[in-house]
């Protein structure tokens, strides 16, 4: 148009540079590090043995095998350690261990999984292990160094059994603990277990493994170490037929092995002649999968992301080669790009992915930051003389109290330790469920959408990136260490703690101010999303239905649940909307992004408002359905009619007030004489009570203005931007 | 005896990336070039696996690597590369494009390895590419060479072998797949190396950690230089055949020779 500038958008995909600014990398130079050697991995060896249908096979293969391998070279397997067990990188590693997964998964998850299991089996030693223990298994986990000759140890993780029904159940076990022997100092202890599932079981050395008490001499459970040259019976068992992940080693174990107590993760202490473990298996579970979790949400992100260039591929050139598409011809440089419904369904895939990726890698970080601080607590707590769970609850209960009151003064760091790993801790429980859930059930959904958008290629193993793979992937890590069902009941619990709901409300006003600064974000969306969210959870648990039973307790699902997915929503869009401000604040400061910055900067806060639209409708829709849903309906019984007008008196009134018979059908519903009422759908609906939440709702909904209008701007800059001429591995 | 080994490399667009010239305000130079990937020049970064391997096999030896490039992007792919091998950074901030004159880069870089700190020309080695990926004249390194007093300089380089008594025997691409051989008494020589029989380094994070701790302040160190450019340009436009790349997987070693082969007999 003339006279009207072309707003400044993206010109290329995003690169590392905006990557690094976007996840908080940019001065972090062992991740970066960490991920282009990753990276290698992904889109040669793993993409290659994708291509070359591996995944055809539930067996692990000797080309499969090979991988471990590149996973040593690359430095993969040795993340997880610290220097001083040959690690590289000093200090929590959860994000370094997302980041593998997201660029493993970009390619195939399978092998990310394969990379990320042995990590998950060294979790329990590290998190909970003796220093013995941390030191003998994770050093030997380390890859053989130049001029050594040694095997590498490689772990699996054995929680889940063959109980029907029962993936990731913590609270139920069938793998039994005895004592063996106990003629010496060391008890020598029988383990009976049959795992399910167990990634990692073609080829591991060791496997910590879930067992319980069937000895009275043992109390409780824990977690014990298995090596493959114990005494007894160390079956690898059959692999599993998966669908999914078949570049991950899957089977079903059996053990029967004769171990030393010296095994149990945590160690043990002997109490009137009975073998404490320090630890019980859940307590161990609880500290591993809270932080493993939030790696599984980030394989699916990385899947969405991986969608956008191979679908802008297809979209570009669909209809090139026919002998009527001449090249220059819209036609032939814009293919289904030419048409709106493409470009903004792809859109919609890329917000998404955005908004996944940034919970997520802000998941990671939150967690590398209260990993010190909670092992700090556990210090004060045993200075303190504060064990045992119920106790360190009561303690922590106090301390929650003071959490909330700093609250007043968000920004200033709180002195107290104490304190401050009551505000992260209570952010990292609500946030860990959420990328988990969220993640990998939207995630599942939106990739269906991408693989739709391949629609020339069909659901074929020719579709490039891999995506009909990834589809499928997708769904099974939705039920990766806990399904859905886990993941909201969880949230359901974490998410009403005062001192969450205390930030929760603070991140409200948070969003409203940068709303003001920066209107196109939609970050004040989000905030009316965020306010009507707050009003709908306290409104549902002061409230009963309409026979009187209570709304928000922790059986009725039907309430807890999609209000905790509705949340979920709400924190990715928020996580995203921070991190393109943050893209904003720190590109300004980099001259060598000067003439481009401005122009990711827009196209990223326009998928922003795209998704915090998509977010605040998600939201809106459950909390109106749970607001209103369990209100009884009217209807013209006799409850209903009290409500209603009679005719007599409408007649009487006219009297009073001509004109009133007859528009008071218009108005009201009003019964005749005989029982007959206005042929409607039924009787009107009254809300005296929720004029707030009416309020709130219709704020909601304008607040939606100019949604649309950025992902018009953002289709747009998906038919200009530019993308490799060719993919960088083989599809 | 060791060698004291510097590398000469820039770095290039991916060449997965489409490339389109572009006149900017500042002159000639790629569309989106701030932002496309970059990785080490092919040619130069053949060169730098030569060196370590040769640092590798002779005690006392270092390698150098002297990067002509924006700092900002020499970063980037700093982030795979100081995972390959052991080196120690030389940066120097200057465009990567094919737009800027030969010889004054080559003065620069002179200048560079000049001033290396604890570098003896008596062991000097100067590495580098055959010919660069991005304009492929191949003659900064050997300009580079003449500043520096080194006049035994051998291009397309495929392999050398030390002997006994310390000299050289070098193998040089000439046509027909062939080699010419020739000998060289020890250092300081130039070598312009083609693709040799290396092939890539996986990348290792704990290596790239030991490097990237001077890498880091080499890059901030790095001084800015801007040489002239080549000539002026009356203008830069696609090259008038677009590159038609075909994209096939699964395709056998065999298969591929065969249409190899037809595609030059046509």
């Amino acid at each position: 148009m003339p006279g009207v500038a072309t707003p400044e958008s993206l010109r290329t995909l995003p690169t590392d540079e905006i990557r690094q600014l976007l996840w908080r990398l940019s001065d972090r130079y062992a991740h970066q590090l960490l991920i282009q050697s990753a990276r290698a991995v992904a889109r040669g060896p793993v993409a290659r043995l994708v291509a070359a249908g591996q995944r055809h096979s539930h067996d692990w293969t000797p080309e499969k095998a090979a991988l471990l391998q590149e996973f040593d070279a690359a430095g993969l397997t040795s993340v997880y350690l610290d220097p001083e067990h040959g690690g590289f990188i000093d200090g929590p590693k959860n994000l370094a261990l997302a980041l593998v997964a997201f660029e493993l998964a970009w390619v195939d998850a399978g092998a990310a999984t394969c990379s990320l299991a042995g990590h998950l089996a060294l979790a329990p030693i590290h998190e909970r292990g003796t220093p013995e223990q941390r030191a003998f298994y994770l050093s030997r986990t380390l890859p053989a160094q130049p001029g050594e000759d040694r095997q590498t140890w490689r772990g699996a993780f054995c929680l889940t059994e063959p109980i029907p029904y029962v993936g990731v159940e913590t609270g139920l076990l069938n793998g039994k603990l005895r004592v063996d022997s106990w003629d010496g100092a060391e008890p020598m202890l029988r383990v009976e277990k049959r795992g399910r599932f167990i990634t990692n079981m073609g080829f591991a050395t060791f496997v910590t493994a879930a067992v319980d008490s069937d000895d009275e001499r043992i109390k409780g459970s824990c977690m014990v170490v298995l090596e493959e040259t114990d005494p007894g019976v160390f079956d690898r068992g059959t692999p599993t037929r998966k669908l999914v992940h078949q570049l991950s080693s899957t089977n079903d174990p059996i053990f029967s092995l004769t171990v030393p107590a010296s095994r149990i993760v945590g160690g043990y202490t002997v109490e009137n002649g009975v073998i404490v473990p320090r630890f019980s298996h859940g307590e161990v579970i609880e500290a591993v999968f809270r932080r493993t979790r939030v790696t599984v949400g980030l394989m699916t992100a990385a899947k969405l992301l991986s969608a956008v260039e191979p679908v802008l591929r297809y979209q570009r050139t669909r209809f090139r080669g026919g002998e009527s598409i001449a090249p220059g011809s819209p036609r032939y440089e814009l293919g289904l790009q030419q048409r709106e419904d493409a470009i903004h369904r792809l859109v919609d895939i890329w917000a998404a992915g955005e908004a996944s990726a940034s919970i997520g890698f802000a998941t990671a970080r939150l967690f590398d930051e209260l990993d010190p601080i909670e092992r700090r607590k556990q210090e004060i707590f045993a200075e303190r003389g504060i064990a045992g769970a119920r106790a360190q609850m009561r303690a922590m209960a106090k301390i929650s109290d003071e959490a909330v009151a700093h609250l007043r003064d968000p920004q200033a760091k709180p002195a107290d330790e104490l304190v401050n790993y009551a505000l992260l801790d209570s952010v990292a429980n609500v946030l860990c469920p959420a990328v988990k859930l969220w993640n990998t059930g939207q995630g599942a959904t939106m990739m269906r959408e991408a693989v739709s958008l391949m629609g020339g290629y069909g659901i074929t193993e020719d579709c490039p990136g891999f995506l009909g793979y990834k589809w499928m992937d997708s769904q099974l890590e939705a039920t990766y260490e806990g399904p859905e069902a886990v993941q909201r009941r969880q949230l359901s619990i974490t998410m009403t703690n005062d001192v969450f709901l205390a930030q929760f409300h603070f991140w409200t006003r948070e969003m409203r101010a940068i709303a003001a600064r920066r209107p196109g974000t939609g970050a004040c969306t989000i905030a009316s999303a965020m306010q009507l969210w707050s009003w709908t959870l306290a409104h549902l648990q002061r409230t009963a239905d309409a026979n009187g039973a209570k709304l928000y307790q922790g059986n009725r699902q039907g309430v807890t649940f999609p209000l905790a997915d509705a949340l979920c929503w709400l924190l990715a869009a928020r996580c995203q909307i921070l991190d393109v401000l943050e893209l904003e604040a720190r590109a300004a400061e980099r001259p060598d992004l000067a003439d481009v910055s401005a122009g990711y900067v827009a196209f990223l806060s326009d998928l922003c408002h795209v998704q915090a639209a998509r977010a605040a409708g998600e939201a809106g829709r459950i909390c109106t359905e749970l607001v209103y849903g369990y209100r009884r309906h009217p209807s013209w019984d006799d409850a209903c009619a009290a409500g209603c007008c009679q005719s007599e008196a409408a007649d009487a009134l006219e009297g009073l007030i001509p004109g009133f018979g007859a528009s008071a059908v218009t108005y009201m519903d009003v019964i005749e004489a005989d029982g007959a009422h206005p042929d409607k759908a039924g009787p009107c609906v009254r809300f005296p009570a929720l004029q707030t939440f009416q309020r709130l709702r219709a704020k909601l909904d304008g607040c939606l203005t100019g949604a649309r209008l950025a992902k018009d701007r953002a289709a747009d800059a998906l038919t200009k931007v530019m993308i490799p001429e060719a993919p960088d591995y083989p599809a | 005896m060791g060698y004291h080994i510097v590398v000469c490399a820039g770095i290039v667009p991916d060449p997965l990336q489409s490339l389109e010239p572009v006149m900017g305000p500042g002159g000639p130079g790629l569309k989106n070039e701030a932002m496309l990937p970059a990785v080490l020049d092919p040619w130069g970064a053949h060169a730098l696996y030569e060196a370590a391997h040769l640092a590798r096999q002779h005690a006392d030896s270092k390698v150098w690597l002297v990067s002509f490039a924006p700092k900002a992007k020499l970063q980037q792919v700093m982030m795979t590369i100081a995972q390959k091998v052991a080196f120690e950074l030389v940066a120097i901030d200057g465009a990567a494009h094919g737009f800027t004159d030969a010889s004054g880069v080559a003065a620069t870089i002179a200048e560079a390895v000049a001033g290396i700190a604890g570098l003896d020309r008596s062991k000097l080695l100067l590495f580098g590419g055959w010919e660069s990926a991005s304009r492929a004249a191949g003659a900064t390194l050997s300009m580079a060479g003449e500043r520096l007093g080194i006049t035994d300089q051998f291009f397309g380089v495929d392999g050398i072998t030390v002997g006994a008594d310390g000299s050289f025997e070098i193998l040089e691409r000439v046509e027909g797949g062939q080699h010419q051989v020739s000998n060289c008494g020890g250092p300081p020589a130039v070598f312009g190396w083609a693709t040799g029989s290396l092939h890539e380094p996986a990348n290792n994070p704990q290596l790239g950690m030991t490097n990237m701790r001077a890498l880091i302040p080499a890059l901030q160190r790095a001084k800015a230089a801007s040489p002239a450019p080549a000539g002026t340009f009356a203008g830069v436009a696609v090259p008038s055949q677009r590159r038609e790349t075909r994209i096939v997987k699964d395709q056998s070693p065999d298969a591929i020779a065969k249409e190899i082969v037809e595609w030059i007999r046509q």
